[in-house]
C-alpha cells in the first residue's frame, strides 16, 4: 500500500468551506488577508477580556451589579466590542455553583475567552456535565462541597454565559492587573476556580 | 413579534414532541417542568431560520430552571441542584 504519511483528503465540509471561501475572495465580497487577519486574532485571543471582567467586579461593586444585569454591556463598557453577543454572568457565591455547557453543539464567548477548548465540545463533556455534574467537576479537580448548590446553564439557544468566579481570599489590597491574572479560562466557564500561586519550595541543594 | 406569555416565577412545562428540523430544544428537557427564570428578549425561531425563513415574528426566549432530581432518576447531589435552559415560548405550556 503507498504510504500517504500524514496526508488526508479533505472531507465534505472542509471542501465545502474552502468553496465557499475561494467563492468569497472570488467576488470580491471579502479579500484572503481580511480571512486570514480574523483567523489570526481569533487563535490569538485568550480568556483575558473576561478576566479583566471579572476582576473589575471583584474590586467594583456597582460594575458588578451593571454586569450581572447585563453581560454584553458590561464588556463594551470596558472597550471589548462585542457585536451581537448576548452575554449573560452567573455568579458564584458562598451556596451556588455555577458552570456552563452547551449540549446541542459548543456555543461559548468567543470574543471575551478565544476559542473554546477541545474538551469543552467533545461529547462526553456535554453530555454527562448536564446530569452528574459533580462527578464531571471532581474530574476537572474541583469538589464541590455537597451543601453548595450546583447551576449547570445549557448555552442552548441565543444567549452566551460566562462565571464570575469567587474572589479568592488573601487578595486583599491586590490591584486589578494582578487578581485578573488569577482568573483562568476554566474558572470562567465554571470547572475550576481561581486559586493563588502556590509559594515556591525552597530547594536544598 | 410575539408577546410574552410568561413572565420570572412561573411554572412551565417543554412540550413533549419530536419534530424534525433543526430545533434548539434539547430531548433530555421534553416533557419537564420547570419555573422561568428570566425573559430573555424575542428572538427569530431557529426552526424557521434553519429553513432559510426570515424566522419571524420574533418568539420571546425564556430561561428555564429545572431541579435536578426531577430531570434526572436517581440524582445524587444537592436537592437544590438544578439545571438551566434556554426555551422558546413556543416549546412551552402552563403547568
Amino acid at each position: 500500500m503507498k504510504d500517504l504519511g500524514a496526508y488526508r483528503p479533505l472531507d465534505y465540509f472542509q471542501l465545502m468551506e474552502v468553496s465557499l471561501r475561494e467563492l468569497l475572495v472570488e467576488k470580491g465580497v471579502v479579500s484572503e488577508d481580511a480571512i486570514a487577519g480574523a483567523m489570526a486574532a481569533m487563535r490569538e485571543r485568550g480568556p483575558e477580556r473576561g478576566a479583566a471582567m471579572a476582576a473589575r467586579a471583584w474590586l467594583d461593586p456597582a460594575y458588578k451589579a451593571r454586569m450581572l444585569a447585563d453581560g454584553s454591556q458590561a464588556a463594551e463598557e470596558l472597550g471589548f466590542e462585542v457585536p451581537g453577543l448576548r452575554l449573560i454572568v452567573v455568579e458564584n457565591t458562598p451556596r451556588t455553583h455555577n458552570v456552563i455547557v452547551c449540549t446541542l453543539c459548543s456555543c461559548y464567548p468567543r470574543m471575551l475567552l478565544g476559542l473554546p477548548p477541545e474538551w469543552y465540545k467533545s461529547k462526553p463533556y456535554r453530555s454527562r456535565v448536564v446530569r452528574e455534574p459533580r462527578k464531571v467537576l471532581a474530574e476537572f479537580g474541583l469538589k464541590v462541597s455537597p451543601k453548595v448548590a450546583i447551576r449547570v446553564h445549557d448555552s442552548n439557544a441565543d444567549m452566551r454565559y460566562m462565571v464570575l468566579p469567587m474572589r479568592p481570599a488573601g487578595t486583599d489590597g491586590w490591584a486589578e492587573e494582578r487578581l485578573a491574572a488569577l482568573v483562568t479560562r476554566d474558572s470562567l466557564i465554571g470547572v475550576a476556580i481561581p486559586v493563588l500561586p502556590k509559594k515556591p519550595k525552597t530547594r536544598k541543594s | 413579534m410575539v408577546e410574552a406569555r410568561y413572565r420570572p416565577g412561573d411554572r412551565v412545562r417543554v412540550r413533549k414532541a419530536a419534530p424534525l428540523g433543526h430545533v434548539r430544544t434539547p430531548f433530555y428537557i421534553r416533557g419537564y417542568a420547570g419555573v422561568v427564570e428570566r425573559v430573555c428578549g424575542a428572538f427569530a425561531n431557529p426552526e424557521e431560520l434553519a429553513q432559510q425563513r426570515d424566522g419571524l415574528p420574533a418568539q420571546p426566549l425564556y430561561r428555564v430552571r429545572f431541579r435536578q432530581q426531577d430531570v434526572w432518576p436517581g440524582y445524587r447531589g444537592n436537592p437544590a441542584d438544578v439545571l438551566e435552559l434556554e426555551v422558546f415560548q413556543h416549546w412551552l405550556e402552563g403547568s
